[in-house]
């Protein structure tokens, strides 16, 4: 009743081709817009913001980066933890080498060194495929995090191996380093994540989309249809590596102000794929989905013993969540393969009948 | 400098090469054990299990645990065993019937996600600390034995020498199941073709429970000889993202394949470390493995003894 597109006509290409084609989609999404920017900074406790939405953001723009090239491109990647290092450290290098440059500017460049990373790695895609390429993708994990540790220059030949964000504003606004308010931060990442989601969204739905999606599903079609395969693997790698190097890079500067290598090991790589396994792979909506997800059921896992008033040591409840969020997973791709971003289609298709149920 | 100066090292004192690549050598039985484990289940199911190095740590676990709880050595061993078939029924039952037919890549996932349900599992009963294998408990020999050479010693841990011939026998053993009996024939049918095998009577549900059991022996044997080289610990875990190399080496399907790619894995990541590591920083261990796999890919993408069924664009 209240989600039906009918007597929305079409009157041109342009309203045909358009992100929200329907009126109500257009409303909710500026709800959802006004929420993020003007509620959650009013009304959300600083610990929400800290600790729930800004990991949550970071972590969907990594997710976007993975679902354009796992679910779009069909290429799996285990390396994703390490691209986003790749991005962090640039971007922590040419923030100390440029300082007088903004540094939002540099959080958006240093993308474009992941991407150019993730290219060189995305080179044995043409030959090989499928769990192959997962090690290939493994093989870069590991060397670049070697990379991270033993070559100095990156760090700045730091003693404790670490690398900081250093204080930067905005505006007269600081929004990185030590003192930043979490709500000039939770901002930062919320515009750029909104940024790169319209633009990786008008990438997915154009030509080169389609093109991803093509070699996903048949690369010899594909190919006998003039697509030309290298070119479109390397370009979803480096739109991909592009998406989880900013990530990276927003990691540093926006959420923990300090990080060491080991942040960027292999754990985040799977914390991402799970990300985009649960939220649905090929879809923009279900990288939020899942991320949101992964990144808040830690935290309610840990909350909830306390609410219902029992009393758990902290080691006890770590586990207890590694297993939950295991069994899940396991729980999920049993249940719903396709990820929240079925659930969410079900859900809009059950809207627009209702109140009846075919 | 790179490129003469190992060599060099190597040609003045031969017998430390042949130290190097006895440790290689027996790193690379124990990398070779845990591809078997993929191998095993990834021939009988198409799953490809990255459960596998948990499993190795959760066997060697138990072991432990249950020795500490009391029981005897050997009664112990038993039990493990136990314990890792109520753990194949139950992967079997919860995880793998429901995903019939689903990708690689969902099935992948489930086992990752197996991963996580038992390493939380595994630390909540026995704890997150180390523990010490119970090596002479079970009868395995603790010297060293010095040989010399080259006018040099060579040392050969006693421990180091069983795990290769206990590799060996069991790797033996498993063939032998495998092409001589009749399970082993109705695994390598299941193999070929899921619904072919079915419709000649052949239990599917059976077949996976047994793989993934003879897969959780496998992981028993890793994890009390791994741990008897070091201590048993949730890092071993890493060593089963080792085992990934070695498979593309070795090839998906393929036991010998696991074997051999197993000993190259093994001992080049070793003389690699030893001779050239140092030269560019060191550490290279941790990702030599997969370039030696990434370049291998590019000549050879089936592997050794793979067989031709990857892929190609």
């Amino acid at each position: 009743m209240f989600y039906r597109e009918a007597g929305q006509f079409k009157t041109g290409y342009a309203d045909d081709m358009a992100v929200f084609p329907i009126r109500q989609d257009r409303i909710g999404i500026a709800v959802i817009l006004a929420i993020a920017y003007v509620a959650v900074p009013m009304f959300g406790s600083p610990f929400f913001v800290s600790t729930i939405m800004i990991p949550m953001l970071i972590l969907t723009m990594a997710a976007i980066g993975l679902n354009i090239l796992t679910g779009y491109a069909g290429l799996i990647s285990l390396g994703t933890g390490a691209f986003m290092g790749v991005g962090a450290y640039a971007c922590f290098k040419l923030a100390t080498a440029f300082p007088d440059v903004n540094v939002l500017v540099w959080v958006l460049a240093s993308g474009f060194f992941s991407a150019a990373v993730g290219v060189v790695f995305g080179l044995p895609s043409l030959r090989i495929k499928g769990l192959y390429l997962a090690v290939a993708t493994l093989a870069a994990q590991f060397f670049l995090q070697w990379c991270f540790v033993r070559v100095g220059w990156l760090t700045n030949y730091s003693s404790s191996g670490s690398i900081e964000a250093a204080r930067r504003s905005l505006l007269g606004v600081q929004i990185t380093g030590p003192g930043a308010s979490e709500t000039a931060r939770y901002l930062c990442v919320l515009t750029l994540l909104v940024a790169l989601t319209w633009i990786a969204s008008n990438i997915v739905r154009g030509r080169i989309g389609r093109k991803w999606m093509m070699v996903r599903d048949m690369d010899i079609a594909a190919e006998l249809m003039g697509v030309r395969l290298l070119p479109t693997k390397l370009l979803a790698f480096a739109v991909s590596s592009y998406f989880c190097g900013v990530a990276g890079a927003m990691l540093l500067f926006f959420h923990y102000g300090s990080m060491e290598s080991i942040a960027f090991n292999i754990e985040l790589s799977f914390q991402v794929l799970f990300m985009v396994i649960i939220g649905g792979l090929g879809s923009m909506i279900g990288s939020y989905l899942g991320a949101g997800f992964i990144a808040a059921l830690p935290v309610v896992i840990k909350f909830a013993p306390q609410i219902l008033g029992i009393e758990l040591p902290s080691a006890v409840v770590d586990q207890v969540t590694v297993m939950i969020i295991g069994g899940l997973i396991i729980f999920f791709l049993i249940v719903e393969p396709h990820g929240f971003a079925r659930l969410w289609q079900i859900g809009k298709q059950k809207l627009r009948v209702w109140p009846f149920p075919y | 400098m790179v490129l003469v100066e190992p060599f060099a090292r190597m040609a003045t004192n031969p017998a430390f090469l042949i130290q190097v690549i006895w440790e290689g050598f027996v790193s690379g039985v124990l990398y070779a054990l845990i591809a078997l484990g993929f191998v095993l289940i990834f021939k009988a199911s198409g799953v490809f299990n990255f459960a596998q190095g948990i499993m190795v740590v959760f066997a060697a676990l138990t072991l432990v645990g249950l020795h500490e709880a009391g029981v005897p050595a050997w009664v112990a061993v038993a039990l493990a065993l136990v314990v890792m078939y109520v753990l194949a029924v139950g992967v079997e039952r919860i995880v793998l019937r429901p995903l019939v037919n689903q990708p690689d890549i969902i099935l992948l996932m489930a086992t990752i996600g197996l991963t996580r349900v038992l390493v939380g599992f595994g630390e909540l009963v026995f704890g997150g600390e180390p523990k010490v294998m119970i090596a002479s408990e079970l009868g395995i020999p603790s010297g060293v034995w010095r040989i010399p050479l080259f006018d040099r010693v060579v040392v050969i841990k006693l421990i180091d020498l069983t795990a290769a011939i206990v590799a060996i026998v069991m790797v033996g053993g498993l063939a032998f199941f495998f092409s001589r009996t009749r399970i082993g024939r109705a695994l390598r049918a299941v193999a070929d073709d899921h619904q072919a095998a079915l419709s000649v009577g052949i239990s599917l549900e059976q077949i996976w429970v047994i793989v993934w059991f003879a897969a959780g022996l496998v992981a028993l044997v890793t994890g009390i000889m791994w741990g008897a080289r070091s201590d048993v610990s949730f890092a071993l875990e890493i060593i089963a993202l080792k085992a990934l190399p070695v498979l593309i080496l070795g090839g998906f399907t393929s036991v010998p394949g696991a074997i051999v790619g197993g000993l190259i894995i093994g001992i080049g990541e070793k003389i690699g470390e030893i001779y050239w590591g140092r030269l560019i920083g060191g550490g290279i261990e941790s990702w030599l493995a997969y370039m030696i796999a990434l370049l291998f890919l590019l000549f050879r993408p089936q592997g050794l003894f793979g067989e031709k069924i990857i892929e190609r664009v």
